[in-house]
């Protein structure tokens, strides 16, 4: 057994929180350069540029990225071989945001309840999941995940009969439907199968992967491009206000499935797709 | 594009008719901020005619909730946040004599129809350039409700702060019409 101590977890886990805050992801930068090019709407260009120049600023970690500094969502994977000591792992995780939150001046943006509505003011509790994997090593990736696009996500239970062509409308439909609102250009998760939390999950882990990076398997491979394509004749564009550039990029990740069911899902995430990952 | 229109807060009749959807605005003066939970207050105390802790007679409502400030600087990040969310509680705002909000995302038919009866203005600032739009906020002071934290009132001091009219005071609507320009149907 590997031992890894509970407050090297804190520490790294407060350091990922500021660093996928401050810190957009070069895959994303290029991204957005790559669109600016191709962006015909005046008013896209000049938002594009902005965006652009917002990361830079951002860099030199004085102003976050975005003032919704998000849900601190973690995915775990840890070691079969590897031993927690000093505490409990969950706790280590909640520890860190709370330290990360507070010295890296993010927002604390969530409620103890759903209706009563208090903050709890040091964005605790994460949402945190783990898988157990063979080694002795933890690894620990965040993905901070703003309001504004989450509100714009969405569970379908299709039928079998609805097939590939029922995904591609449900996945279009739904971001034409949420326009500007979730800060376009978006990443567009889609998951497909699995159970109906398990395709939520799945549509939430595809964020995870870089502009660019597709599905191993080249049906969904090409399913990711065709998507995209369709998405951006939308002309929803930058911030909804028009243009070419509705999203940077679609992620499908697929699961088997009961052969009475076809769950689908859309997790939509902003241009600020942050995340970090650190290996103890 | 058209000419940059600068607009000294609070706002007339005047300034606002000169807004068209598509225009580029730069803003200079006071604003006020409110959000989802400000919004509650505020509408509430309306319906129940009692008097609001702002004066809004002319002022833009920014839809933000802003992060910490660091030592030494006026406010942390500070992008708008989605506008539809306070569809409920805008046409009440306007009423009470507010001339218009900054936010993003399109607002729905019943705040457009309150920008025409009260002659407001729908700003959208570029949602995640949030680093970039502290940058014009040159001064912030929590006015009411300190205890929502991010979501309380505060009044800014804004310099040149950068925002595309979306919704006017004539019934357009850039969501509507930037869509209909580039989308791509065959």
């Amino acid at each position: 057994m590997r031992e890894i101590l509970y407050n090297d977890i804190v520490d790294k886990v407060a350091e990922i929180c500021i660093s996928a805050n401050y810190q957009l992801g070069e895959d994303v930068i290029n991204a957005l350069k790559k669109s600016r090019q191709k962006e015909d709407s005046p008013t896209g260009q000049a938002i594009l540029d902005q965006l652009i120049e917002n990361a830079t600023i951002s860099k030199d970690g004085i102003f976050p990225l975005c003032q919704d500094t998000g849900f601190s969502v973690f995915f775990v994977n840890i070691g079969q071989d590897v031993q927690i000591k000093g505490g409990l792992l969950n706790d280590a995780i909640s520890e860190g945001v709370k330290k990360g939150y507070t010295d890296g001046y993010l927002r604390k943006s969530i409620v103890i309840d759903p209706i009563k509505r208090v903050n709890t003011k040091d964005n605790t509790p994460p949402i945190i999941w783990t898988d157990i994997v063979p080694g002795d090593k933890l690894r620990i990736t965040i993905a901070p995940k703003g309001g504004g696009s989450e509100n714009m996500s969405e569970v379908a239970m299709l039928k079998p009969a609805d097939g590939a062509e029922g995904i591609k409308n449900f996945v279009i439909d739904k971001v034409s439907r949420s326009g500007g609102n979730p800060c376009p250009p978006i990443v567009v998760g889609v998951g497909i199968g699995g159970t109906f939390e398990k395709v939520a999950w799945l549509a939430k882990k595809s964020l995870l992967r870089d502009i660019g990076d597709r599905n191993p398997d080249p049906y969904y491979a090409d399913m990711e491009l065709e998507l995209l394509e369709k998405i951006n004749k939308l002309g929803i564009g930058p911030q909804g206000l028009g243009g070419r550039t509705t999203a940077l990029d679609v992620h499908v990740e697929v699961f088997p499935c009961h052969i009475a069911t076809m769950p689908a899902a859309v997790n939509i995430q902003c241009h600020a797709a942050r995340h970090k990952t650190v290996t103890l | 594009m058209s000419e940059i229109i600068k607009l000294t807060t609070p706002l007339d009749d005047a300034q606002v008719e000169k807004c068209h959807a598509g225009d580029n605005v730069l803003i200079t003066g006071p604003i006020y901020t409110a959000r989802d939970a400000a919004h509650k207050k505020l509408v509430d105390l309306l319906s129940a005619n009692k008097e609001l802790p702002i004066d809004l007679k002319g002022h833009l409502v920014y839809y933000v909730g802003p992060s910490p400030a660091r030592p030494g600087q006026a406010i942390g990040s500070a992008g708008p946040t989605t506008s539809y969310r306070m569809d409920p509680y805008a046409p009440e705002i306007l009423k009470a004599g507010s001339k218009g909000m900054i936010g993003k995302g399109e607002m729905g038919a019943s705040v457009t129809e309150a920008l025409m009866k009260y002659k407001g203005v729908y700003l959208a600032a570029v949602g995640g350039a949030a680093a970039l739009i502290a940058k014009s906020i040159k001064n912030s002071k929590v006015v009411a409700y300190e205890e929502l934290g991010a979501e309380a009132i505060r009044i800014l001091e804004v310099e040149n702060f950068p925002a595309i009219v979306a919704q006017d005071c004539h019934g357009n609507n850039i969501f509507k019409e930037g869509r209909e320009k580039y989308e791509i149907t065959a």
